[in-house]
């Protein structure tokens, strides 16, 4: 038990990097982006491939990362630029990112087993099991990506994106282009996300054309876990909450595939899970006014 | 200051819901004018303060502002020399940030934005005092996020950002118009005060005639994308709601005015 705990626990870490990318898109940017199931993919195709063929794999993670800007770019370009709507932008690039990740691995998936990756390097060097050094090294980046996301957002540029989410005609009004601010924001949220790709492909010595699937789904679930369990108040706790909350969706997903439910139903699960949280305000909304209407009828007897 | 130029604009051109909105519209105002701008529904204002603003591109016609050609700029360039309140209280801020950040980000208005701080200590010192002249009480309440407040504090924010990093034009589209009217005199008196004490050059859109009366220094009437009436000076002062009234009947051909127009 402890042992499937740890390994949610590491696995949530590496994941929760993605989270914060969906975080920016999402929440900062209010931008529902699909880009994320594929440059998650990029990031681990990138890392698979540099890795099997000998490279260094923190270098290919640093490589993993400008891959996935690039993939935020071009849905921005396509957003911004040309006026396709957000949602249409990032389910293009996903697609084409499809092909994309086929021809960086050059197959459907690549293995890596007893190959060099980052945590094999972090283990041998502090003498750590594998489990040890993903949480050693998931943990410290996440960390580290949350006070960097933290100083960024407290900057002009940082303000300017975050107003941008808020009201983009207000920031055109402060002379602000709101298409840069977008694009910043689409490049900094796909950049983590492959970079969680390149991670968890590193971690579980593979990567497989087809595990970006349902990514933006698990990325809102861990995301609206952590909103509501870990608080809203200022903006470090919402960051550092979207950690708790990619762990704490692990650690369900766990508890749930133990208490015997079969894992081909994952993804129903965490897609109705999410629905149901999504539509939580409706139901709070309904349930207002149905408290209204409810107390006007006792006021007129 | 500002020299606008045989502007035209015209919306959906070559479809059936094709809407001259601005019709050859030429406007000259003085360095210090403050303007106030009439007219029923549809008249084309608002459109006149976009295609300004640059959010609507014209078809015909230029754009001058203190001699610089602005109408080949995009929205966010000509922010640098424009201050702007909208109608919709709402539209002017961003609601989930602090106070405080959205004057930072309206004092960083036309500059170039880096990775330096988004608000310093510094200008706290100053929005703190800043917001103390409005009388709201914000001052105190300089981290709070803008959603939690009034509409009047909302739009009497949005003001101040506006003002702040000095405007060579500042254009008020009806921005009393959805406040109660106690606030929405106070959020007059308040745009009169700062107009006259920064001597702004100022385009104001109302469709209050008595408060189109009451301040500025000349007021514009609109109808179908024309001015029709420009009254200055002395002249102005001595206008009355009734007088505009005949003025716009007569030269718009239009019998009434909507009720709205006359008792704002
Ligand atoms: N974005 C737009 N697309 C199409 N038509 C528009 C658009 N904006 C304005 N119009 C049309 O242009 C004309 C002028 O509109 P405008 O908003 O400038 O009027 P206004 O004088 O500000 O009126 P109001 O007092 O109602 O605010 C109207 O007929 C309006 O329907
Ligand atoms: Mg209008």
């Amino acid at each position: 038990m402890e042992q499937i705990l740890l390994g949610a626990v590491s696995l949530g870490l590496l994941w929760s990097i993605m989270t914060l990318g969906v975080y920016i898109s999402y929440r900062v940017l209010d931008v529902a982006d699909l880009t994320v199931e594929g440059s998650i993919t990029l990031g681990a195709s990138v890392c698979a491939r540099m890795i099997s063929t000998g490279g260094d794999p923190f270098l290919a993670l640093l490589v993993a990362f400008f891959g996935g800007m690039a993939a935020g770019l071009a849905t921005g370009l396509l957003h911004t630029k040309l006026r396709i709507p957000a949602l249409l932008s990032g389910i293009l690039t996903m697609i084409a990112l499809y092909s994309i990740n086929l021809r960086v691995m050059g197959m459907a998936n690549v293995s890596l087993l007893r190959m060099t990756t980052a945590y094999s390097i972090l283990g041998s060097l502090l003498g750590l099991s594998k489990t040890v050094s993903v949480i050693l090294l998931g943990g410290l980046m996440a960390l580290a990506i949350v006070f960097t996301l933290y100083w960024f957002f407290g900057t002009e540029i940082g303000s300017a994106i975050r107003a941008t989410g808020n009201n983009p005609r207000m920031v055109r009004a402060q002379g602000v282009n709101t298409d840069s601010t977008i694009l910043i924001g689409l490049m900094l949220a796909n950049g983590l996300v492959a970079l969680s790709g390149g991670l968890i492909a590193q971690s579980q010595n593979y990567a497989d054309v087809q595990m970006g699937t349902g990514a933006i789904v698990i990325g809102l679930a861990s995301l609206i876990i952590g909103e509501v369990l870990f608080g809203k108040r200022s903006f470090l706790s919402r960051l550092l909450s979207m950690l708790f909350g990619a762990m704490t969706y692990r650690v369900i997903i766990a508890l749930v595939l133990r208490l015997g439910m079969p894992a081909d139903d994952l993804k129903l699960f965490t897609a109705l899970t999410v629905a149901l949280a999504l539509s939580l305000p409706r139901f709070k909304d309904l349930r207002d006014t149905l408290k209204v209407s409810m107390n006007g009828r006792k006021s007129h007897a | 200051m500002l020299k606008v130029t045989g502007l035209n604009k015209v919306f959906n051109p070559g479809t059936i819901n094709e809407k001259t909105a601005l019709d050859d519209v030429s406007l000259y105002l003085k360095p210090g004018d403050f303007v106030t701008v009439i007219g029923g529904n549809g008249a084309g204002k608002s459109t006149l303060l976009n295609c300004i603003a640059g959010v609507y591109r014209q078809e015909k016609g230029s754009i001058e502002l203190d001699g610089l050609r602005i109408d080949n700029l995009p929205e966010h360039k000509r922010a640098k020399y424009l201050g702007r309140v909208f109608q919709d209280p709402l539209m002017g801020t961003a609601a989930d940030m602090e106070i405080q950040e959205n004057l930072a980000l309206a004092l960083r208005r036309g500059t170039f934005r880096s990775l330096s701080w988004g608000v310093t200590a510094k200008e706290k010192i100053e929005f703190r005092k800043q917001l103390a002249s409005l009388g709201l009480g914000l001052e105190d309440r300089m981290s709070v996020k803008v959603r939690l407040l009034s509409g009047g504090q909302r739009q009497a924010l949005t003001l101040l950002m506006a003002i702040l990093n000095t405007p060579k034009l500042l254009l008020l589209d009806e921005h009393t118009a959805a406040l109660d009217p106690k606030t929405a005199r106070k959020v007059l008196e308040l745009s009169d005060r700062f107009i006259s004490s920064m001597s702004l050059t100022c385009m104001m859109v109302t469709h209050n005639m008595r408060d189109a009366i009451a301040v500025g220094n000349r007021l514009i009437m609109m109808s179908q994308g024309k001015i029709i009436l420009d009254v200055n000076g002395e002249e102005k002062k001595k206008l009355t709601v009734e007088q505009l009234i005949r003025m716009f009947s007569s030269r718009a051909g239009e019998e009434i005015i909507n009720d709205r127009m006359v008792l704002g």
